[in-house]
């Protein structure tokens, strides 16, 4: 399969670096930490919502500049000449970020089973099909077509921390008012946040099965679009 | 047969006609060069062959693939070495190829046993283990020529495949080019380097601002020049000859002739009268650099 072994080459090239790893993890852990402090907060809620901001910011973390970083490299052209299509580019770029978004989520997971919680194990799908929402999401951000990553950081950074805000982490949907609620349920965070409440315990805002077909929805809105956006701009950073 | 062929290719950047009407076609197991100046369209026109950028109109077909239509059944059968482009700087040369080799759908002991061979054929399977980003220049074009080959192509493009390499390894690749096209396969190599498709190709076609200017083979362009030889003469101390055709370049003049005995006896008689010695007498035929300025002076 040839995604793999595009999948592979990112892994390789842009994940496997130690500041990438650490920041995947203590982003969310310190936007955690920050909310928590001098709040009295049940346990539960805090690992619902560490996870889902886990997954959320390492799946969107890498992805996003991954083209602009091969545009200025100029490894983009050789890569192209090769027989792929845009569509299995794209493809191998959300495995690697799925990925990397899967392997980040155990740690928070681990935690939980160290504060002996049980998540409903409804988590585990619920993580594949947020990781790759989340990482469509990523390479949405860099369909702009620019060679300098920086300004897709940017652009990233002005999408994910908002969407933190309003998917109902730090407060749930159902104690927000009404268009605070109208506002959560554009964010794809929200559905994946109200499952991973849902495993651990809590009352989910919405059926479980309606986050999740509303996850994949978003996630194939994301892909597609992704992947006609990236046609035009790859061909921008050569 | 023809192994590729384009068709009236034309493309526009905004405001900018990079090709105009660019019509050739390359027979099976030729050198094909393509010659030009900065800018002629050399590059586009390569992308376009090579299934990168699509051409606003006109046709062309690599290996009987069309480029549009069956982009990817074309860049299958081909090798590219594009311009300027890099391997992963963080991936060793091994796995470069590696990489390469899978999304040309290889199998992975084909792949392994072409790539050794390829690696030692080009002098860095030693440092096949190393990251790339340590690698020389020489190494790192050589590497991307391994590259090129790994998928055994029948067509290679090569654009620019020398340039900014020094002697010795710009001369290396020069060889194995000639090597490939020995084994069969046609090349497509760009360069502004007359020496080097001089030496290497069967055929040329001067490419100026988007147009062909002429296709045909060194030697005939050459002697397109005329049947003129260029005779330079250096005379010893300060000496004004003044002789029809005759151009001061740096310390010697320049003369050139149709009829180079008549010529040398003239220069000779004016040097008895007036004295002056002859340092050094030298006749010269044309270079493809004299034709391809003379062609591009017709053109304007
Ligand atoms: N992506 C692009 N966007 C805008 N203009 C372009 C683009 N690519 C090429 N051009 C323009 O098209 C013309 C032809 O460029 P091209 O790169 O094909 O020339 P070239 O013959 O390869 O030159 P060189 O010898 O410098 O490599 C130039 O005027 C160039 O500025
Ligand atoms: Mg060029």
């Amino acid at each position: 399969m040839k995604c793999l072994a595009i999948a592979k080459k990112d892994i390789m090239m842009y994940y496997l670096k130690g500041p990438v790893v650490i920041f995947g993890i203590l982003l969310p852990l310190f936007l955690f930490l920050a909310f928590w402090v001098g709040r009295d907060l049940p346990l539960n809620f805090l690992m619902a919502g560490l996870l889902s901001m886990t997954v959320f910011f390492a799946s969107t973390s890498v992805s996003p500049v991954i083209a602009p970083w091969e545009g200025q490299m100029r490894t983009l052209e050789r890569l192209l000449v090769c027989p792929v299509s845009t569509s299995t580019i794209i493809f191998g770029d959300v495995i690697a970020s799925l990925s990397f978004g899967i392997c980040m989520s155990l740690i928070p997971l681990l935690l939980a089973l160290c504060f002996g919680f049980t998540p409903n194990p409804v988590i585990i799908p619920a993580i594949l099909l947020a990781a790759f929402c989340f990482s469509c999401l990523g390479l949405l951000f860099s369909a702009y077509p620019t060679n300098l990553p920086s300004t897709v950081m940017m652009i990233s950074s002005l999408v994910r921390f908002p969407l933190i805000f309003i998917s109902g982490i730090f407060i749930p949907v159902q104690e927000l008012p009404a268009w605070g609620k109208a506002v959560s349920m554009i964010s794809p965070l929200t559905y994946f946040t109200d499952i991973a409440r849902d495993s651990f315990g809590m009352n989910s805002f919405l059926p479980i099965y309606l986050d999740f077909i509303i996850l994949a929805g978003f996630s194939i809105g994301f892909l597609v679009s992704a992947i006609k956006l990236h046609e035009h701009a790859l061909l921008r950073r050569l | 047969m023809i192994a590729i062929e384009a068709e009236g290719l034309k493309k526009k950047f905004g405001d900018v006609e990079a090709l105009k009407c660019v019509s050739f076609k390359v027979k099976r197991g030729e050198i094909f060069g393509f010659l030009g100046p900065n800018g002629a369209g050399k590059t586009t026109t390569v992308r376009i062959l090579t299934g990168i950028i699509k051409p606003d109109s006109g046709k062309a077909r690599v290996n009987g693939y069309d480029v549009v239509e069956e982009t990817l059944k074309a860049k299958e059968s081909i090798g590219v070495l594009p311009e300027v482009s890099n391997a992963y700087p963080d991936l060793t040369a091994w796995q470069n190829i590696m990489l390469i080799a899978s999304l040309y759908g290889m199998r992975k002991r084909d792949a392994e046993a072409r790539a050794s061979e390829l690696l030692k054929e080009f002098g860095i399977y030693e440092r096949k283990d190393a990251k790339v980003r340590g690698f020389s220049k020489g190494m790192k074009q050589r590497l991307m020529l391994c590259m090129a080959l790994i998928s055994d192509p029948e067509i290679l493009f090569l654009d620019e495949p020398t340039s900014g390499l020094d002697v010795q390894s710009a001369r290396m690749i020069r060889e194995k080019i000639l090597e490939i096209a020995n084994e069969g396969r046609t090349v497509f190599l760009t360069s502004h380097n007359m020496d080097e498709v001089n030496m290497l190709c069967d055929r040329i076609a001067v490419i100026n601002k988007g147009k062909i200017v002429t296709i045909d083979t060194p030697e005939r362009l050459k002697s397109r020049v005329g049947g003129n030889v260029a005779i330079e003469v250096s005379f010893g101390g300060k000496v004004e000859l003044n002789m029809e055709n005759a151009e001061k370049v740096g310390d010697k003049y320049v003369i050139y002739t149709a009829d180079p005995y008549k010529t040398i006896c003239e220069v000779v008689d004016f040097a008895r009268k007036s004295g002056a010695e002859i340092v050094s007498i030298n006749t010269r035929t044309p270079t493809l650099e004299d034709a391809f300025l003379k062609l591009l002076e017709v053109e304007g």
